[in-house]
């Protein structure tokens, strides 16, 4: 008898402290939840960039003037894709170089060159376009889509993607002379 | 002679206070389209209202109207822009989401699979809460049933000793 009556207080504060089920398994359910998320978005960070000899992802890009470049329709061409912004200083470096690279190469029609611009302002883009006298397709990087899947690092980057669709090689920073860009281009032209 | 001088004075008078009339019509419609096309530019605070809720891709974690980037003077440049276009700051942030995404929010929009972050945030709210009110319960209600156990205690650590102490009195009796 004694027994029962020790014990009694001890089994209500243990019933006080029992949360009720439902919010035990919607705590489990958020928690799991929670923990999902976190592997997704680690998924994600560790998925790292596009690699040398990796197939490129499909993607497209609207040009200033409207028209729509998809990667696909380059294939059985060198694509060289510049990410630029004309905030950036040492993307003006290279500007001029790009294009004489370009216009030496567009009437082989072997080789296409895609500006991306990156975080940038159209009128402040247009401008930078106009100053160079840049010709070849430039359009804006919607969504910062192309630069997240590139996971580009700043800019100037260039890629360079075979007639196969395979990352080639990329250039980070400035190119020093219309050399360097025709050197990179021979090589996968060869 | 005189007659005629009258006549040609009313006349020119007729003309000059249609020319004036002319002159102060075209004048006020001058100055109407100076108006029109010519609106109060949006000043740095209203710019800055907008930018202080939107972040560049390119100096992550710095809300713009602080950011002291080129980059970032450009995109004050186009709130600017638009602001004086008339766009209203719900137009300029969902602008600014379409061209560089969702990143550049302070807070990511209701929709698509961002509502998982709502509904989860939701839940821990209300899981916070239903402990919270449990704990401040058991609190509250804690001290009564340590009195409780103390005072149900107590009349068996009494009759223990009492117990102990006879049978102590009784092995002295006996000894003796």
């Amino acid at each position: 008898m004694d027994q029962s009556v020790d014990n009694s207080p001890k089994t209500a504060t243990a019933e006080r402290r029992s949360l009720p089920t439902w919010v035990v398994v919607l705590a489990f359910a958020a928690l799991i939840a929670f923990l999902a998320l976190i592997g997704v978005g680690l998924r994600r960070v560790q998925a790292g960039p596009i690699v040398i000899g990796q197939k490129v992802p499909e993607f497209s890009m609207t040009s200033f003037d409207g028209k729509t470049y998809n990667l696909s329709d380059f294939k059985g061409k060198v694509v060289v894709l510049n990410f630029w912004a004309s905030w950036c200083a040492p993307c003006s470096q290279e500007a001029a170089e790009l294009e004489e690279a370009w216009r030496y190469y567009q009437p082989g029609n072997e080789v296409i060159f895609l500006g991306v611009d990156y975080t940038d302002t159209e009128p402040e883009a247009l401008s930078y376009l106009a100053k160079f006298g840049i010709t070849y397709p430039n359009g804006p990087d919607l969504r910062t889509r192309i630069s997240q899947m590139f996971r580009i690092t700043g800019v100037p980057e260039t890629y360079f993607i075979d007639q196969e669709g395979k990352l080639a090689y990329v250039k980070k920073g400035p190119f020093a002379s219309l050399a360097e860009i025709q050197a990179a281009i021979e090589n996968l032209l060869n | 002679m005189q007659e005629k001088v009258n006549t040609l004075s009313m006349k020119s008078y007729r003309s000059l206070g249609l020319a004036i009339l002319l002159a102060a019509v075209l004048l006020a419609l001058l100055a109407g389209s100076v108006w029109a096309q010519d609106p109060q530019p949006p000043s740095d605070d209203e710019v800055n209202k907008v930018a202080k809720e939107l972040y560049c891709p390119v100096c992550e974690n710095i809300p713009l109207d602080v950011c002291p980037t080129q980059a970032c003077a450009q995109w004050r440049e186009l709130i600017r822009l638009k602001l004086s276009q008339g766009w209203s700051e719900d137009e300029i942030r969902t602008y600014f989401a379409q061209q560089y995404g969702d990143r550049v929010l302070a807070a990511p929009p209701l929709q698509g699979f961002n509502w998982v972050f709502y509904v989860l945030l939701g839940v821990f709210v209300v899981v916070a809460v239903v402990v919270y009110i449990r704990v401040v319960r058991n609190l509250r209600t804690k001290p009564a049933a340590a009195d409780a156990v103390v005072q149900d205690e107590q009349p068996a650590i009494q009759d223990d000793y009492l117990k102990k102490l006879e049978e102590e009195l009784n092995r002295r009796e006996k000894s003796s």
